[in-house]
C-alpha cells in the first residue's frame, strides 16, 4: 500500500498539471451537483417552510414521510430515475438518459427531501416565536411564508449546504443515469469508483482528496457570503 | 448589502441550471452497451478516436456487466452491444431486440492465484481439474457472482468440473456480486483464487504478488461480439450510425486497430471477425 504522502503528492501533482480531463470531470460535478441543489432548494425552501408553518390534516404523517426520504438509497434512486427515462419507460421519448440532466434529476430526488425535511424544522421553531405576532398584525399566509423564509435564510444556508453534501458524495444514482460516460458524464464519484475499479487505488484516493478539497472550498465560499452578508446586516 | 449577496447566490445556482443542456451539441453520437472488460483494459479510448475521426461520430461507451448490459439494450438503451456471453447474445438476436450477431475479436479467461498456491494450481493448464483441486483444497474461490460475461463463463467451467458451487457459496466460494476489477481488489486481499480475462489482469494496478496460476486451456476462450439494436423493435435506435460503427469495427481498419492495442507489450484482443 502507497504512503498517505505519496498520495497527496499525487493528488497535488493532479491539480498543479491543470490536467484537462480532471478538470472537465470536476466541472462537470459541480455543475451537476450545484444545480440539483439549487432545484432542490427551490422545490424543499417553501414546501418545507409551508410544512413547518401550518397545522392541516395527517401532517405529521407527512412529516415522518419526508423525514424518511432524508435517507433514501442512492441507488434506488437511480434505478427508479432509470425506469422512467429508460427507452422503455414513461418518459423515455425525452431522451435524457445518460446525459447530465438525467444525474440533475436523481441528485434532485434524492437531495429535496432533505432539503425541506431540514427546512420544516427551522421555519416551525421560528415560526413558534413569531405566531402571536403573525397574529396580532393580521398577516396572510403567503407573506407568513416569505417573512418566516427570509428570516431563516442564514439556517437555510446550512440547509443547502447538508444537501450539497449528500450530493457531491453520491455515486450510486449518477452511475445507473449517468453511466459513466468517458467526456459526457463522468463526475468525480464516478471517476473514483472506476479507477477503483482498475486496481489504481492511489489515483483514486488522490481523486478523493480533490473531491473533499472541492467540497471544503464550496463550504467555505458559502460561509463567508453568510459572515458579510450578517456583518452588512448589522451595520 | 446583504440583500444582494444572497440574491447574488440564488442567481448563481440558477445561473448553474441553466447550464446544464446537453454536453455537446451534436447530435451525432451513439450510446454502446459494453463491458468493464473492454473499457477497464483501456481498448475503447485506444480505438474510439480512431473511429471518431474518420467518420465524425462520436461514441459513448456505458460500461456495464454482460448481462446488465444486455438487459438496458434490451431496454433499447443503446444503439449497439458488444459484449462476451454468446448464448445470452443470439437470445437476444432470437427475441428480436439485435439485428444479427458477430464475432469480433477473443482473449482468454486466465485464474489468477496468490504465491502461496494452497490449491497447488500453478502452473496447470487443465481448467477443469485445476478447479476440481481448488475445490477439494476447499482453497477460497472470489467469483463474480453478477451475471456478467465471466461469470456465466466461470460457472459452465465449474459445471465441467462437476462442481456444485452453490454448496459452498459463502464458505470457500465467495460470490462479490461484483465487477471484475471490484472482484480482483476482493479476491487479492482475502488470498483467494479468481478467474479473470486476460485483458483486465494485464490491465489491473493493484496485483499485489498474485500471479496467473492457470491458462491455456481452450475452454477459457472468451470470444466478443457485435451486435446493433434492431431500429424495428427500438424506435429511438440510431441504425445508420450504428450500423457504421459495426461496420468499421468488422473492417480491416478496425481489425488492426483492435490488434496494435498493446499494455506493457502485450496484445490484449485478437481479432477475428470473418
Amino acid at each position: 500500500m502507497e504512503s498517505f504522502s505519496a498520495i497527496l503528492t499525487e493528488a497535488l501533482g493532479l491539480i498543479l498539471a491543470w490536467d484537462p480531463d480532471v478538470i472537465e470531470i470536476i466541472v462537470l460535478s459541480l455543475r451537476v451537483t450545484l444545480s440539483a441543489v439549487a432545484a432542490a432548494c427551490l422545490i424543499g425552501f417553501p414546501l418545507g417552510a409551508v410544512i413547518g408553518a401550518f397545522r392541516f390534516p395527517l401532517r405529521t404523517g407527512v412529516i415522518v414521510a419526508m423525514n424518511t426520504m432524508m435517507g433514501l438509497p442512492p441507488v434506488v434512486v437511480g434505478l427508479l430515475v432509470y425506469l422512467m427515462l429508460s427507452a422503455a419507460g414513461p418518459l423515455g421519448v425525452l431522451g435524457l438518459l445518460y446525459t447530465p440532466t438525467a444525474m440533475v434529476v436523481a441528485q434532485t430526488i434524492l437531495v429535496t427531501p432533505i432539503v425541506a425535511a431540514l427546512t420544516r424544522q427551522v421555519i416551525e421553531d421560528l415560526y413558534n416565536e413569531y405566531s402571536e405576532q403573525f397574529t396580532s398584525l393580521g398577516v396572510g399566509p403567503f407573506d407568513r411564508v416569505r417573512a418566516l423564509l427570509w428570516d431563516a435564510r442564514y439556517s437555510l444556508l446550512t440547509v443547502a449546504l447538508a444537501g450539497f453534501g449528500r450530493a457531491v458524495a453520491e455515486v450510486g444514482a449518477v452511475i445507473i443515469v449517468g453511466g459513466n460516460i468517458n467526456h459526457v458524464t463522468r463526475v468525480m464519484t464516478t471517476t473514483i469508483a472506476l479507477e477503483t475499479s482498475k486496481g489504481n487505488l492511489q489515483l483514486a484516493l488522490a481523486l478523493g482528496m480533490i473531491l473533499l478539497t472541492i467540497a471544503v472550498i464550496v463550504n467555505g465560499l458559502l460561509m463567508a457570503i453568510r459572515g458579510t452578508a450578517a456583518r452588512a446586516a448589522y451595520v | 448589502m446583504f440583500r444582494r449577496s444572497f440574491l447574488g447566490f440564488a442567481t448563481a445556482g440558477l445561473l448553474a441550471l441553466g447550464l446544464t443542456g446537453p454536453a455537446t451539441a451534436q447530435d451525432d453520437f451513439i450510446v454502446v452497451q459494453s463491458t468493464t472488460s473492454t473499457q477497464n483494459s483501456g481498448l475503447f479510448d485506444y480505438i474510439l478516436p480512431m473511429f471518431t475521426d474518420k467518420t465524425g461520430v462520436e461514441v459513448r461507451v456505458v460500461a456495464v456487466g454482460t448481462g446488465q448490459a444486455i438487459k438496458n439494450a434490451a431496454n433499447g438503451d443503446g444503439d449497439v452491444l458488444f459484449v462476451h456471453a454468446k448464448p445470452a447474445e443470439e437470445k437476444f438476436v432470437a427475441d428480436g431486440h439485435g439485428v444479427s450477431r458477430s464475432d469480433v475479436m477473443y482473449n482468454d479467461f486466465v485464474i489468477v492465484g496468490p504465491p502461496a498456491d494452497p490449491a497447488e494450481v500453478a502452473g496447470m493448464s487443465d481448467v477443469a481439474a485445476a478447479l476440481s483441486k481448488i475445490a477439494e483444497a476447499e482453497a477460497p474461490f472470489a467469483s463474480r457472482g453478477d451475471d456478467s460475461g465471466t461469470h456465466k463463463a466461470e460457472l459452465s467451467l465449474w459445471n465441467e468440473a462437476g462442481v456444485d458451487v452453490a454448496a459452498a457459496s459463502g464458505g470457500w466460494y465467495r460470490e462479490t456480486g461484483s465487477g471484475m476489477g471490484a472482484t480482483l481488489n476482493t479476491g487479492t486481499g482475502m488470498d483467494a483464487y479468481i478467474m479473470t480475462d486476460r485483458a483486465t489482469w494485464i490491465s489491473f494496478g493493484n496485483k499485489g504478488d498474485y500471479q496467473i496460476a492457470v491458462e491455456g486451456d481452450e475452454k477459457m476462450f472468451n470470444q466478443y461480439g457485435i451486435i446493433l439494436v434492431n431500429p424495428e423493435m427500438h424506435a429511438n435506435v440510431k441504425g445508420d450510425l450504428g450500423q457504421q460503427f459495426v461496420d468499421w469495427v468488422l473492417s480491416d481498419e478496425g481489425q488492426e486497430a483492435i490488434a496494435s492495442y498493446k499494455v506493457d507489450d502485450q496484445q490484449l484482443f485478437f481479432p477475428n471477425a470473418k
